[in-house]
C-alpha cells in the first residue's frame, strides 16, 4: 500500500522495513515495463533528490559570470576582459544560464518527476480520507510508544466510549473494532492535513512554474528615461527599449501618458559620515487616462505607481543638461536636454550629443556634467557633492562621420569616434589644441574651428546669482511593467508557505485505546500511538490522552508504565 | 560618549563574555572527557574482576544506555540507540557558561539597541549590523532552546564561533552610521532581512548540531570502546540519531524561515526593482541555498540517504550560507550591494 501512496525509496514505517534497500529491479522488461521502470526511477525519491542537487549546482555558474539578463554591460565587459574564454564560455550559455537548455532540461525533468509523485499521492491520499481508522493491532505492547493501566470496574465498553468522545474531542477519527477474545478498542487517526500540505506545497510549486510561464508570455516590460516636463505614452513606439512577451497583443496597451511634473531629491546634510548622500527620490507625476482624467501621483524607489494594470517603477534619476547649438548665423540648429548617466554617488555624469544637420560638418561631442565641479590637481574636474552647487559641463569635441546615416541603430549614450577628429579636448589641448569646451548654466561659447556656438541653458526662470539650484533639469528614468500572473505568482508563494507549514508541524499519528477485561473482573487499559512521520510530540500526546482519560473515569492515573521503549 | 560608540563599547564587552564563557564550556568539555576516562578505567577494573566469573560486564552500557532499537511498525521518529554513553554529572562550570552567555547576550543586545537608536532605524542594514545582531539572533536561538531542550554541550561551539564572528566583523566590517538609501527604505527591510538573519541563527544551529552527529556517527561506528583517544567527551552527549532529531528539527525551522525570506525578498524586489524574480546574484545564492535544504529534508526521507549522508547535506547548506553572508556580500556584483563597505 505505500508503495502506491509515496515513492517507492520513501522512508516510512512499513517500507523502510518490509522492503530491500536495492531498488525494485523486475528482470526482462518488455517495452512498456521499460517505460513503466524509467517512470518509476524518475518519480522516485532518489531521483528526486539529485535533481534537486543538481539544480542548486547548475545554479552556481550564473552567479559567476554576470548574466546578459540582469547585467547586459557585465557581459560585454567580460567579453572586453577575457577576449580568449568569454566565446566559448557563451557557447556553453554561460552569459545566459537561467534560460539556457540545460539549466532548463533540469527544472523540467525536476517536475515530471514532481507531477509524476503528486498525481499518484493525492489519489491514494483522497482514498484514505475516506477510509476508516486501521484495525487495532492484536498486541499494542508492541508499538513505540505504549502504556497500560489497570481499572477496578467500570465496564469495557463504558471506558471505550469515553476514550472515542475524548479522541473526537482531540481531532482524531475514531472507529470501534471488538477483538477475537471480546476485547474492545477504539482506532483513531489524526493529522490527515499533514499529507494535505505536503501536497499543497508541491502543487503550488508546479504551479508558480506555470504562471512565471504565463506571466513571461503576456506581458511586457518598457523603460523610458524622461526629463522633467517631459511626458511618456504607454504605446510600444514611446519606450526607449521595449520588451514584450510572446503572446503579447502589442495594440493591447493601456495608452495613458505621464508626465514627469518634478523630481525632488532629498541629500543627507546633518550626519557627516554620509553627508550628500541620497536620502529620498520623489518623481511627481501627472497621469492622462485615455477619457481625459487627468490625476497626480508620486513615485518612489519602493513605492511603484499601480495604473491601468501596469505598474510604473523608478529605477534611476540622473541630471539632463540642457545645450542649445546655433550655426555661425545665429539659427537654432539642436536643442534638446539630454540625459547624463551618472557615474559615481556625486553624481559626475557622462553623457553624448551629436548634431548630425544643419552646421558645415557634422559634430559629436562626450560631455561631462559636474553638479559640484572642482578641479583635481592634475587638471581634470570632478564632483564633489551631488547637488548643483557649481554646476559645470564640459565638452569634448568631434567632427567627422557619426555613422548614423547608414540607418544601423545606434546607442544615444556612445559616440563612435573612429571616423571623426577630436577638435576639442584635454588630450589635444596638451598638444596645443582646443581646451574642452567648459560652461556653466546661462552661459554660450564659440565652437572650435567656427562652426558656431553651443549654449548651456538655464532651466530657471528667474536667475539668482549665487544658488544655481534648479538650473539643470533632472531625469528619471521609468520602468513600465504588465505581468498578468504576477498576482498569481503571489498567492501560490502564499500557499507554498501554509503547506509547508502544516506539512511539517502538523503531526500524523495513529491513536489506539483498548480494555481487556480481566478474568478477576478488573479492565485493563492500553495506551499506544504510532507516527505517521515525523512526529517528536507523539509520545507526550498519548500520554496525555491516557491521563485525560483515566481522570474522566473517575480513576487516578499510574507513573506511566510505559512499553518496551524505556525498559 | 555617543550612542554608536557607546555600541561598539557594549560589543567588544559582549565579545569578552563570551569568550570566557567559550572558556568555561570547553572545560566542562574536558570535565567531561575526563569522566568518560574514569568511567572506562572503573568499567575496565570491574570487567577484570569479575573475568573469572561471567563474560564480563559493559558496565557503561548500563549507565544511561536506553536501548529502544526499532519498534514494531516503525516511525519516523528515530528511536535511541545509544550504546556507550556515560551521563555526565553537574558540572559548575557549565552553569557559569551559561549565565555568562546570558550576560554576554543582554549586553550584546544592548549593543545592538543602542547602534539602532543612534541610526534612527532597524540596526541591520550593513554588513556590520547584519553581523551584529545575526549573531545576537543565533544566541537568542540558542538561549530559547535550552529552555526546553538540553543543548549546554553545544556551549563551547556556539560560543567559540559567535567570538569569532563578531570579531571578524568588528575588526573589518565597522562603519559609522549612515541613513538608508533609498532602496532599502522600505518595511520589508525590517521584515524580509530580519528573519533572513532568524534563519541563518537555526540553520547555524543545525549546523552546529550536525557537527556533533557525524562526530558521533564516527564514534558510535568505531564501536563504543569508552577508550577512544579523541573526543572523549561525546560519550556523554546524546546518540548521533537524537542528534539527527535535533538538528532535524532546528533545519526545518531554518527552512521555513528561509522560505519567507525567499518570499518576502521576491515582493521586496518586485517593488524596488521592478520584477520579483531577475536571478540577481543574491538572488541566485538564496535559491541555492533553499534548493540544498530543500534536498536536505529529502534526503532525511530516501532510502539510503538518511543519517549520514544527509547530515552531509546540512553541513554543505550551512557553507553556502556562511558564503552567501561573506564571500557573495563582498565580493560577487550585483544590485545587493548593501555592505556598506
Ligand atoms: C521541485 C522540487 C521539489 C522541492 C523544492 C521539494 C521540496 C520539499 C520540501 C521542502 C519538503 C518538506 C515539506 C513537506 O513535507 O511538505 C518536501 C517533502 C517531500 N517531497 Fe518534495 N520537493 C520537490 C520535489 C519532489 C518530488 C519530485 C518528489 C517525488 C519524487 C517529492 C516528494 C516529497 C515527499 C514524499 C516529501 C515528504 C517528505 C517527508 O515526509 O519528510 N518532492 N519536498
Amino acid at each position: 500500500m505505500q508503495a502506491l501512496t509515496r515513492p517507492s525509496d520513501y522512508v516510512d514505517a512499513s517500507s523502510s522495513q518490509s522492503e530491500p534497500d536495492a531498488p525494485i529491479n523486475a528482470p526482462k522488461l518488455g517495452f512498456v515495463g521499460a517505460l513503466r521502470f524509467a517512470w518509476r526511477q524518475l518519480t522516485s525519491m532518489r531521483t528526486a533528490l539529485l535533481l534537486l542537487l543538481l539544480l542548486a549546482i547548475a545554479a552556481v555558474p550564473g552567479s559567476l559570470v554576470p548574466q546578459r539578463s540582469s547585467d547586459p554591460n557585465g557581459v560585454i565587459q567580460y567579453f572586453r576582459d577575457n577576449p580568449d574564454l568569454a566565446p566559448f564560455l557563451d557557447k556553453i550559455q554561460m552569459f545566459d544560464v537561467y534560460s539556457s537548455p540545460w539549466f532548463s532540461a533540469i527544472y523540467l525533468l525536476l517536475f515530471v518527476s514532481l507531477i509524476g509523485c503528486i498525481i499518484p499521492r493525492t489519489k491514494h491520499h483522497y482514498q484514505a480520507m475516506r477510509q476508516r481508522p486501521p484495525r487495532t493491532p492484536a498486541r499494542l505492547g508492541r508499538l513505540a510508544v505504549h502504556r497500560e493501566q489497570e481499572l477496578v470496574g467500570g465496564s469495557t465498553g463504558e471506558a471505550i466510549e469515553a476514550a472515542r468522545t475524548l479522541l473526537k474531542k482531540s481531532g482524531y477519527r475514531t472507529e470501534i473494532y471488538t477483538g477475537r477474545n471480546g476485547e474492545v478498542s477504539v482506532s483513531a487517526e489524526r493529522g490527515y492535513l499533514r499529507e494535505t500540505g505536503n501536497l499543497v506545497f508541491h502543487s503550488a510549486m508546479v504551479l508558480i512554474l506555470v504562471a512565471v510561464g504565463f506571466g513571461g508570455g503576456f506581458g511586457y516590460a518598457g523603460q523610458k528615461v524622461i526629463v522633467e516636463g517631459q511626458s511618456v505614452v504607454n504605446t510600444v513606439g514611446d519606450f526607449n527599449s521595449f520588451n514584450p512577451g510572446r503572446f503579447l497583443n502589442t495594440e493591447s496597451l493601456a495608452p495613458y501618458l505621464l508626465k514627469l511634473d518634478k523630481f525632488d531629491v532629498e541629500y543627507e546634510t546633518k550626519n557627516i559620515n554620509a553627508y550628500g548622500q541620497a536620502i529620498d527620490y520623489t518623481a511627481h507625476v501627472t497621469s492622462r487616462t485615455p477619457d481625459g482624467k487627468t490625476e497626480k501621483h508620486e513615485i518612489k524607489v519602493n513605492e511603484p505607481l499601480r495604473i491601468d494594470g501596469t505598474n510604473v517603477y523608478l529605477l534611476g534619476n540622473g541630471y539632463a543638461p540642457k545645450v542649445t547649438v546655433r550655426d555661425p548665423e545665429g539659427k537654432v540648429v539642436f536643442t534638446d536636454s539630454i540625459p547624463f548617466l551618472p557615474m559615481d554617488t556625486s553624481l559626475t555624469s557622462q553623457g553624448v550629443i551629436k548634431i548630425p544637420d544643419g552646421l558645415a560638418e557634422q559634430i559629436g561631442m562626450i560631455g561631462f556634467f559636474y553638479p559640484t565641479a572642482a578641479q583635481l590637481t592634475s587638471g581634470a574636474f570632478t564632483s564633489n557633492y551631488p547637488d548643483l552647487v557649481y554646476p559645470m559641463l564640459t565638452l569634448n569635441v568631434y567632427s567627422g562621420d557619426l555613422g548614423i546615416n547608414d540607418g544601423a541603430p545606434k546607442s544615444v549614450y556612445s559616440l563612435d569616434t573612429d571616423k571623426m577628429t577630436e577638435i576639442a579636448g584635454r588630450t589635444i589641448a596638451k598638444d596645443g589644441g582646443t581646451a574642452p569646451i567648459k560652461l556653466m548654466p546661462g552661459q554660450t561659447e564659440a565652437l572650435p574651428n567656427g562652426l558656431g556656438t553651443i549654449t548651456f541653458d538655464d532651466a530657471r526662470t528667474t536667475i539668482k546669482p549665487d544658488d544655481f539650484s534648479g538650473s539643470v533639469a533632472r531625469f528619471a528614468s521609468l520602468d513600465i511593467h504588465r505581468d498578468p500572473t504576477q498576482i498569481w505568482v503571489g498567492l501560490f508563494a502564499v500557499l507554498i508557505l501554509l503547506g509547508l507549514l502544516t506539512s511539517l508541524f502538523i503531526p500524523r499519528r495513529r491513536v489506539w485505546i483498548k480494555a481487556t477485561e480481566r478474568p478477576d473482573g478488573r479492565v485493563l487499559m492500553e495506551y499506544a500511538g504510532l507516527a505517521r512521520g515525523e512526529d517528536p510530540g507523539l509520545r507526550e500526546a498519548v500520554d496525555n490522552i491516557a491521563e485525560r482519560h483515566i481522570r474522566s473515569l473517575g480513576a487516578v492515573p499510574e507513573e506511566a508504565r510505559e512499553g518496551n521503549v524505556e525498559a | 560618549m555617543t550612542l554608536d560608540l557607546f555600541s561598539v563599547w557594549a560589543l567588544w564587552s559582549a565579545i569578552a563574555l563570551y569568550a570566557i564563557s567559550f572558556v568555561a564550556f570547553s572545560f566542562d568539555l574536558a570535565r567531561r572527557s575526563a569522566e568518560v576516562t574514569a568511567a572506562a578505567d572503573r568499567a575496565a577494573e570491574e570487567a577484570s574482576a569479575q573475568a573469572a566469573g561471567s563474560e564480563g560486564g559493559m558496565l557503561a552500557n548500563a549507565a544511561a544506555g536506553s536501548r529502544g532499537g526499532r519498534a514494531a511498525g516503525g516511525t519516523l521518529t528515530l528511536e535511541e540507540n545509544h550504546a556507550g554513553s556515560v551521563t555526565a554529572s553537574r558540572s559548575i562550570s557549565l552553569r557559569i557558561g551559561v549565565s555568562l552567555a546570558v550576560l554576554g547576550f543582554l549586553v550584546h543586545l544592548a549593543a545592538v539597541i543602542t547602534r539602532g537608536v543612534a541610526a534612527e532605524r532597524v540596526p541591520w542594514a550593513n554588513m556590520y549590523e547584519f553581523a551584529m545582531t545575526g549573531t545576537a539572533v543565533i544566541v537568542a536561538v540558542f538561549l530559547i532552546a535550552l529552555t526546553r531542550v538540553d543543548l549546554r554541550f553545544l556551549g563551547a561551539f556556539i560560543m567559540g564561533l559567535i567570538v569569532i564572528l563578531l570579531g571578524l566583523a568588528s575588526l573589518n566590517f565597522y562603519i559609522e552610521v549612515a541613513p538608508l538609501p533609498p532602496a532599502l527604505q522600505s518595511a520589508w527591510l525590517v521584515i524580509h532581512v530580519f528573519v533572513a538573519t532568524t534563519g541563518t541563527g537555526f540553520f547555524f544551529l543545525g549546523f552546529a548540531l550536525t557537527a556533533l552527529q557525524l562526530i558521533q556517527a564516527r564514534r558510535e561506528a568505531a564501536g563504543t570502546a569508552l577508550t577512544a583517544k579523541r573526543f572523549r567527551f561525546m560519550a556523554t552527549l546524546p546518540s548521533s540519531q537524537r542528534l539527527d532529531n535535533l538538528s532535524y528539527r532546528v533545519n526545518i525551522i531554518g527552512f521555513i524561515l528561509w522560505t519567507f525570506t525567499l518570499i518576502a525578498g521576491a515582493i521586496w524586489a518586485e517593488a524596488a526593482w521592478g520584477r520579483y524574480w531577475g536571478w540577481d546574484v543574491k538572488e541566485v545564492w538564496t535559491f541555492i541555498i533553499w534548493v540544498i535544504y530543500a534536498g536536505y529534508i529529502h534526503a532525511r526521507a530516501t532510502r539510503g540517504w538518511r543519517g549520514n549522508r544527509a547530515a552531509w547535506l546540512s553541513m554543505i547548506g550551512a557553507a553556502t550560507v556562511l558564503f552567501n553572508f561573506t564571500v557573495v556580500n563582498l565580493f560577487f556584483k550585483g544590485l545587493h550591494a548593501y555592505s556598506g563597505l
